[in-house]
């Protein structure tokens, strides 16, 4: 098997605030394989975003990464540098934000953002710079590229910049592109179109995808493995046909039963009583028992930690005895 | 059969987005108006529930605030209960109505006041309409409104900032419910919450309806929200209703070629392997409407009567559509999108 893309071990990202440490994400590992899609799902505040933004290193301070370790491509890449860092991203990591109208500059045109990026990290001339942003955009579906490079952010509509934003991504070829909510803005049509756009372009480059939604059908149809996160924890990874037919997490079965679906005609959804606990009020044990209604005793008490089994891995007591811990 | 509450005849807004006067006069510009809604009919039934889909930008939202007469209609009616108000003028005339019925926005962090609290919120408008019953206390009245959506009597002296997306929901139901309206406005009442919150609002609102016999207009962007909340849908498409049918029928048996696009470009849950194809083309702009149907420069049946000569709703069976390929019955039955694809890439 080859190596993993990218291994984050045992992530913790801290927020010291007044009230004390809010822990956003608590003790996350995960791996994502060269060329994969992985979902990361979970409703707001999961830390889902946070985790994300651990990796390209864009935490927001006072947000810091508080233990654990991230390696791609075999090197270490959490503790670099503030300089080695800023290279790493876009050479080897790029972005897509969910608002393509923020992640753009109003003030400059498409061309100019895009040659800047490639300068930035490759070497070559502006002449052969612009070339190469004139074909990313005709390969993420700008109409008539060769006028619409000098326009500004502002002439093009919503699916049309968030096709530059890509286009920005894949400027210098990364090996991984960290995908948070990049079209929960966008209207479902031009959804399905963006979505196509990205697993395409993704497969020809190989690129391997971190996939940030809270949208599970969108993941659904994209993502090859997909991660749950609850409360700042990872509930349930496994391949994205088992999470979604059989979730073995209750917490991934009551979000999969609560979304209303075509063809599925019932008189109530089911619901998840209650809300995520703030992130200063996480409760003992698992942080999923006050809401779960198979919780037991051992829930309240002790954390559950990641469990294989099968192709999956989960972190609930109920799979104890068939699993392995790992 | 029930009687209808309200009835919307041929309502149409437009937004001037004319250049300033001086630009006018001395480059000699135009003026512009967008037709954020144009001919739009519909009725809704007492105790049911009308849903308005479409993309953004299709005019929903506005219709939305028509029927709650925070516009006023550039032309048409809007009959409630029989009575025309969309030609009321004074607030006065429409203070009976405004009370009758009621909003729920998208966006529950922008339309609670963040200085007040929760029992002063709720509290208003049984302030305002002077609704409170003999013996009884504003308090009592908002501790039984809180109550009733789910959230805890104590819970009025906090401020909206304490509560999550989904209970501030609540407290927007609580406070729609406190003028005793028969009919609810809803614009996208959840999009802006998580999935399992969204089942426990549109369950709450599914319990209220049944309980005070409420009538809503649900407006929503997601199929799947409308096809459990909906009990009849219009689809919207550049500020007109492109079909008009039970929810039944349009989620078996669509007929208008854009709620087969939006049908098909559904993420599917079931994972039954079916690849979503992306239609291509987007939203045109309402400002620069193309001519005919709206919708032809994306379909795929789209000739040359389409591109000159706009359709009008007519009953087709059990539906309303406006599409001139269903009225000459060119267009296949019961196909879906990737099928069109293919009609696509053919004449292509």
């Amino acid at each position: 098997m080859a190596a993993p893309l990218l291994q984050v071990r045992d992530l913790h990202v801290e927020f010291p605030t007044r009230r004390g440490t809010l822990v956003a994400v608590d003790g996350v590992s995960l791996h994502i394989d060269p060329g994969e899609i992985l979902g990361v799902v979970g409703e707001s505040g999961a830390g889902k975003s946070m985790t994300g933004a651990a990796i390209i290193g864009l935490l927001e301070a006072p947000g810091r990464i508080a233990g654990g370790e991230i390696i791609l491509d075999g090197r270490r890449i959490d503790d670099l540098p503030y300089e080695e860092k800023r290279r790493l991203r876009g050479k080897m990591i790029g972005a897509i934000f969910q608002d393509p109208l923020t992640s753009l500059n109003p003030l400059y045109t498409v061309e100019r953002q895009l040659v800047e990026t490639i300068r930035t990290h490759l070497d070559v001339t502006p002449a052969e710079a612009r070339e190469r942003a004139l074909s990313l955009l005709k390969e993420v579906g700008i109409p008539a590229a060769e006028e619409r490079i000098g326009h500004y952010p502002h002439q093009f509509s919503g699916g049309m910049r968030q096709r530059v934003v890509i286009a920005l991504a894949l400027c210098a070829n990364p090996r991984l592109i960290i995908a948070d909510e990049p079209t929960t803005a966008l209207d479902v049509s031009i959804q399905a179109q963006i979505m196509a756009l990205l697993k395409r372009l993704c497969r020809e480059h190989r690129t391997a995808v971190m996939l940030v939604t809270h949208d599970m059908g969108v993941i659904a149809e994209t993502a090859d493995r997909v991660a749950v996160m609850y409360a700042g924890r990872l509930v349930e990874v496994g391949p994205v046909r088992d999470v979604v037919k059989r979730p073995l997490h209750p917490y991934t079965a009551g979000l999969m039963n609560s979304i209303p679906v075509l063809g599925r005609k019932v008189e109530y959804l089911s619901q998840i009583d209650g809300a995520m606990p703030r992130l200063h009020q996480i409760p003992e044990g698992c942080a999923y028992h006050p809401r779960c209604p198979q919780a037991m005793d051992l829930c309240r008490a002790r954390r559950p930690e990641m469990m294989v089994k099968g192709p999956s891995s989960v972190a609930c007591w109920l799979h104890q005895e068939e699993a392995a811990v790992v | 059969m029930s009687e209808p509450l309200l009835r919307a005849n041929r309502l149409a807004h437009y937004f001037d987005v004319s250049p300033p006067w001086l630009n006018r006069v001395l480059e000699g510009k135009p003026r512009i108006s967008l037709k954020a809604v144009d001919d739009v009919s519909f009725t809704i039934d007492k105790g049911r529930t009308f849903a308005l889909v479409g993309e953004s930008g299709c005019g929903k939202s506005t219709v939305a605030r028509l029927v709650v007469r925070l516009y006023r209609p550039t032309r048409g009616t809007i009959e409630f209960e029989g009575r025309d108000i969309a030609s009321l003028k004074a607030r006065r005339d429409l203070l009976p109505y405004r009370r009758r019925v009621q909003m729920i926005f998208q966006d529950p962090y922008a339309s609670l006041n963040p200085r007040w609290r929760v029992a002063d919120i709720i509290a208003e408008p049984i302030r305002a309409f002077g609704l409170l019953g003999a013996g009884r206390t504003v308090a009592d009245t908002v501790a039984e409104l809180l109550t009733q959506v789910g959230l805890s009597p104590d819970d009025g002296a906090r401020y909206p900032h304490e509560f999550s997306g989904g209970q501030r929901q609540r407290i927007s139901i609580a406070r729609a419910l406190a003028s005793k309206p028969d009919f609810l406005v809803c614009d996208e009442p959840t999009s802006a919450l998580d999935v399992s919150v969204q089942a426990q609002i549109l369950n709450l609102m599914k319990d209220l309806q049944r309980a005070l016999g409420l009538t809503y207009l649900f407006i929503s962007h997601d199929l799947a929200v409308v096809h459990h909340m909906a009990d009849q849908v219009g689809v919207m498409y550049l500020g007109r209703l492109c079909e008009v049918a039970s929810a039944e029928a349009i989620f078996t048996r669509a007929r208008h070629p854009y709620t087969r696009l939006l049908l098909d470009t559904l993420p599917d849950l079931t994972m039954s392997g079916k690849e979503r194809v992306p239609v291509a083309g987007e939203v045109p702009s309402p400002i620069n409407p193309p001519p005919g149907c709206g919708f032809h420069p994306r379909c795929p049946f789209a000739n040359a009567r389409c591109r000159g000569e706009r359709p009008e709703l007519m009953q087709v069976d059990d539906a309303t559509v406006a599409c001139h390929g269903v009225e000459e019955g060119r267009l296949p039955q019961g196909i879906s999108f990737p099928a069109l694809a293919d009609v696509q890439g053919a004449a292509g």
